[in-house]
């Protein structure tokens, strides 16, 4: 096959361009470590550039919500360009070591976090045949690069030799390693119905979408997915009124920038796993799947836009939760976890094996299979209900008689009636 | 087979050496760009405009230790559970009662470490 301009093109719009240079290369050794090479270059360039994007779309909906304008003077109406302006201008600041900071961990976290955001998407596809490599441990791979960055708060705190810096990087290590323990275990519902950890078989699963079928499992990595990348409600490691901004609060300039633009891509990929995972990724009730069948070349594309519609979806999600809800403290966060969380987790995942394996399931269709574990995960979802009102009934309560208690010793002492000698005393 | 370990493993190496590269590339731009005029007073530690009382770099609160022990314990835990999700329809009614017997000895020691106030926070 020879090289033409015009068919490369046509691929390129397709995104079937990678099959296209096999096609014109043939089979020679440097062939697939260079298309690597571009895919790598590619992502890293759209995860760098896509966080410009997000940061003005998160200030502006936010603004949005509160009432406000939010960015509206550099590069027009909306301002779109306000991002560009604050990156350059972080680029041109000065570059400070604190003369107390142990230097190699101080300045090898902030490399390390934007490392493991960017290795992450390697295993998400985009679109049907484009994605980095169909590890068949796709989500066990996510798993262990997304928890490099606990290694790299703990080196931002402990280098810093900043007591904010310390007790922020303590809080988001307790938080990550928390919320990571939910987290794997509402994957595991996915990976069990799937069979698989390879994202494309999760995809491929999802005839009914997981988030139709386990709504409880999603709801539970959607929290966690919160604190994982440290946002809203579960923003304490960084509460600026009490700890300043914990573990980053000795980086400045590009530095922070970088821990920044982590916690930006950290929070798309976490939207474009969710999409993934639960709502069925580039799915579109099997339209896509027209590349190879029907022969429509656009069907590549148009899973590309449906997944990133899904990926974007979810964003918004993030950013309203941000703008909704306020912070946690710290007692709460934890023990939401390990008290709710952690159990309810575990219930769950005991529950949907145990219902897949009912006699009556080997026979059913793949649409009848769905509803009967949607019928089970509404009715843990009751049951988890109701233990919460007993449990917030019993607290109110116990509150009610607390408060009883205290009025009736305060009314015995007030001025009016004060015992003689106090009044003497005056 | 090892070939094809090192055939499915060869793009997250690229991409590794790739983000490696940006990740190296953003300081040193910076530190090019950027003034250099360090003052004892701007490499002073933040804290809140005070003089810094002491090293930050002391002991910690034990509570942060307990958590990071019942994570050990969950994440062995979790490790055991993934295959078996992955295996799932394989394993057959053996692998189910197998797990939920397991699982009932594990959610038993939740139960304990719970009631012994491990996860009370003060």
């Amino acid at each position: 096959m020879s090289f033409g301009i015009l068919e490369f093109l046509k691929s390129l719009i397709d995104l079937t361009v990678f099959d296209y240079m096999r096609g014109v290369w043939g089979d020679q050794r440097f062939v697939e470590p260079v298309l690597d090479l571009i895919g790598a270059l590619v992502v890293s360039t759209f995860c760098l550039l896509i966080v410009i994007f997000l940061i003005w779309l998160e200030r502006k909906v936010i603004a949005r919500m509160q009432d406000r304008i939010g960015p509206n003077r550099v590069g027009g109406k909306f301002g779109l360009l306000q991002t560009v302006a604050d990156v350059l201008k972080l680029l041109s600041k000065e570059m400070i070591t604190p003369a107390a900071a142990d230097w190699w961990p101080y300045n090898l976290a902030p490399l390390l976090i934007v490392i493991a955001s960017l290795l992450m998407w390697a295993v998400l596809p985009f679109a049907p045949g484009v994605l980095g490599v169909d590890l068949n441990i796709g989500l066990f791979y996510v798993l262990a690069v997304s928890s490099i960055s606990v290694v790299s708060l703990l080196l931002a705190g402990w280098g810093s030799n900043n007591k904010y810096a310390l007790l922020g990087a303590y809080r988001s290590i307790a938080q990550l390693v928390s919320y990571e323990v939910p987290m794997i275990l509402s994957l595991l519902v996915p990976i069990l119905l799937a069979s698989s950890m390879s994202t494309i078989d999760i995809i491929n699963a999802q005839t009914v979408p997981f988030i139709l079928v386990v709504p409880i499992s999603a709801l539970i990595f959607f929290i966690s997915a919160l604190a994982e990348t440290g946002r809203t409600p579960f923003d304490l490691l960084e509460a600026d009124s009490e700890i300043v901004a914990g573990f980053h609060i000795e980086y400045g300039g590009m530095k922070f920038g970088m821990f920044f633009l982590a916690e930006f891509i950290g929070t798309l990929f976490m939207s474009g796993l969710f999409a993934t995972v639960y709502l069925g990724g580039y799915r579109l009730f099997g339209l896509e799947e027209f590349v190879t069948g029907g022969g429509w070349a656009l069907g590549r594309l148009l899973g590309l836009v449906v997944f990133f519609i899904k990926m974007f979806a979810v964003y918004f999600v993030f950013i309203w939760v941000r703008g909704t809800l306020p912070r946690f403290r710290i007692d709460q966060m934890l023990n939401f976890n390990w008290k709710f969380l952690v159990p309810l987790t575990l219930a769950l995942v005991l529950m949907v094996a145990v219902v897949e394996k009912l006699p009556f399931m080997a026979s059913l269709g793949d649409v009848s299979r769905a509803g009967v574990h949607l019928f089970a995960n509404l009715l843990l979802g009751l049951v988890t209900l109701e233990i919460l009102r007993r449990f917030a009934r019993k607290q109110r309560m116990a509150q009610e008689e607390k408060l009883a208690a205290r009025a009736a010793v305060n009314s015995g002492s007030e001025p009016g009636n004060l015992a003689p000698e106090a009044v003497a005393a005056h | 087979m090892e070939n094809q370990i090192l055939v499915d493993y060869l793009p997250l190496a690229v991409l590794l050496l790739i983000a490696v590269i940006i990740a190296v590339i953003i300081p040193v731009l910076s530190l090019n760009l950027g003034p250099k005029r360090p003052t004892a007073r701007k490499q002073a530690p933040y804290e809140s405009g005070m003089t810094p009382i002491g090293e930050a770099q002391r002991r910690f609160p034990v509570k942060f230790y307990r958590i990071a022990v019942l994570f050990i314990l969950f994440d062995v835990d979790i490790i055991l559970l993934v295959p078996w999700a992955v295996s799932f329809r394989e394993l057959g009614y053996y692998g189910l009662v197998a797990m939920l017997i397991f699982m009932a000895v594990f959610i038993i020691g939740d139960v304990w470490v719970w009631k012994k106030g491990i996860l009370e926070w003060e």
